[in-house]
């Protein structure tokens, strides 16, 4: 009888001959780890799914325990990749979109804009009050670039005001900026975001109150918005009322809706 | 006389069927994704044939208004996917089983020639060894595809810090539209690879699972013969 043996070629590994025993137990120990690890891969998904949202202790809610803790290790180890020379791509001016698009008005209000002072908190006792005529004495920087929601769609725009590095420099604000985070909210509070503080000193972060070469329009946070291209839309608070500094994460309007806290690009 | 012919290796067999659930995982999550701006269509000439996604799919399949659940499982299976993924590539690299799964040179021709003989329009089909051509040509097609998720996924994941990972995509836009296009390619892979499953029996189907198949003695002499030949006895 004619076998792999007897072939002048040398027997590979991958072919034995048949034993019935040996067979059905290979057959069986293999089937059983499948069915064994299909049942677990199914009861682990079923237990993750139903998770408990996280408490809402934290500057975050919504989300599932579990994933937000991965998310929020996903967020430090993004924060530690930050770096004033990782730019967001800047565009000629010409290529900005002529109407930049409008999503959310959530804390804006036109009442709003025809007193509208800046408030930034020191400390807990101590704030200064900037009208925009101050803000605008200092360095003014623009530059176009590709805004993008969290929703997916991007959009060339162009917009210019004061980065936040040279307002903090200008104003004395460095011990305060030596804390993790900055906190920004609208004049009604309605609207709330923190940012890390790396992506708030990053060099394309602005204090922004000029959109296509004009004053900021109401829809576009008049008078003073956040431009932030290493962060969502989400995150470019429009209409900014209040600035202030913490250790702790400031709460976000966001990440309580079961969103990335850290929502960085 | 039977014989048993060791077929997939037990590391395989484990990449293979961790990558399945993950991988699902992975494209619904991407799908509560995608709903927030779904903007792509094939068009042609004006005229839309199918829009990504009609509004009975999305209903169906409950994927509205999930942008936040899906982002937050999507930015967590990403590991568990891409670890997967990358450790079976070492592994074939290492074991030396890539020797089968990589297209020869005539494997470009010969898959025609499968090709033909699965939609029985020719009686013979080319030796094989362990794949066909057509199969080699498609396992390594869907490790390059994985390859083009991760590198597109981490473009839109962070465009800012990885702006030269968006340079290599063609842009953000483009990176996404790839993104997306490659999440359609595995689900037409799927569909195809459970066809040919079906098709190709239970020896097939079950080796997946337990490793090896039982082959009578000609069937076996011709694998020797061949391996001998590939160089992997």
């Amino acid at each position: 009888m004619e076998t792999p043996e007897n072939t002048d070629q040398q027997q590979p590994k991958n072919v034995e001959p048949f034993d019935a025993r040996k067979a059905n137990r290979r057959t069986f120990i293999s089937s059983l780890t499948l069915l064994a690890g299909g049942a677990f891969a199914y009861w682990g998904w079923d237990q993750l799914y139903h998770a408990p949202k996280e408490t809402a202790a934290d500057a975050t809610a919504g989300a599932r325990a579990p994933l937000r803790k991965v998310l929020d290790m996903n967020g430090e180890l993004a924060e530690r990749v930050v770096s004033p020379d990782h730019l967001s791509k800047t565009y000629p001016k010409a290529m900005a979109a002529k109407k930049p698009r409008v999503n959310g008005k959530i804390g804006l209000n036109n009442k709003a804009i025809e007193d509208w002072k800046l408030t930034v908190y020191k400390s807990t006792s101590e704030n200064i009050s900037l009208t925009l005529e101050e803000i605008k004495k200092l360095p003014k920087t623009e530059f176009a670039f590709e805004f993008k929601c969290v929703e997916g769609w991007s959009q060339i725009s162009h917009w210019g005001g004061v980065k936040f590095s040279d307002f903090i420099k200008h104003y004395n604000l460095t011990e305060q900026a030596a804390m993790a985070y900055v906190g920004l909210n609208t004049p009604d509070k309605k609207y709330y975001i923190g940012i890390d503080m790396p992506s708030a000193l990053h060099p394309q972060t602005l204090l922004c109150y000029e959109v296509s070469g004009q004053p900021l329009p109401p829809e576009h946070g008049a008078p003073l918005r956040l431009i932030i291209p290493t962060k969502y839309g989400i995150k470019n608070l429009k209409q900014i009322g209040n600035i202030f500094f913490s250790n702790e994460r400031p709460p976000d309007y966001w990440a309580e809706l079961g969103y990335d806290y850290f929502s960085g690009l | 006389m039977k014989y048993i012919v060791n077929k997939h290796p037990t590391a395989i067999r484990w990449f293979h069927w961790i990558n399945f659930p993950l991988l699902a995982i992975m494209i619904w999550s991407g799908l509560l994704i995608y709903w927030a701006y779904d903007p792509y269509a094939i068009k042609l000439f004006g005229h839309t044939f199918f829009k990504f996604f009609p509004e009975w799919f999305y209903q169906k399949y409950h994927i509205k208004r999930r942008l936040a659940e899906g982002m937050a499982f999507h930015f967590v299976f990403m590991w568990l996917f891409a670890i997967n993924g990358l450790l079976y590539v070492l592994y074939t690299a290492i074991s030396g089983e890539w020797r089968y799964l990589l297209p020869k040179k005539s494997s470009w021709r010969e898959a025609w020639l499968v090709l033909l003989h699965d939609l029985h329009l020719r009686k013979t089909a080319p030796p094989q060894n362990k794949y066909n051509a057509a199969q080699r040509i498609a396992y390594t097609a869907v490790i390059v595809m994985g390859a083009g998720s991760l590198i597109t996924g981490l473009a839109i994941y962070k465009p800012a810090q990885l702006y030269w990972l968006v340079w290599l995509c063609g842009g953000y836009k483009t990176a996404r539209l790839i993104h997306f296009t490659l999440t359609i390619l595995y689900c037409l892979f799927f569909v195809i690879h459970i066809v040919q499953v079906l098709l190709a029996g239970w020896q097939n189907f079950i080796s997946m699972v337990r490793g090896f198949e039982v082959t009578d003695a000609s069937t076996a002499k011709i694998i020797v013969k061949r391996d001998n030949e590939d160089g992997n006895a």
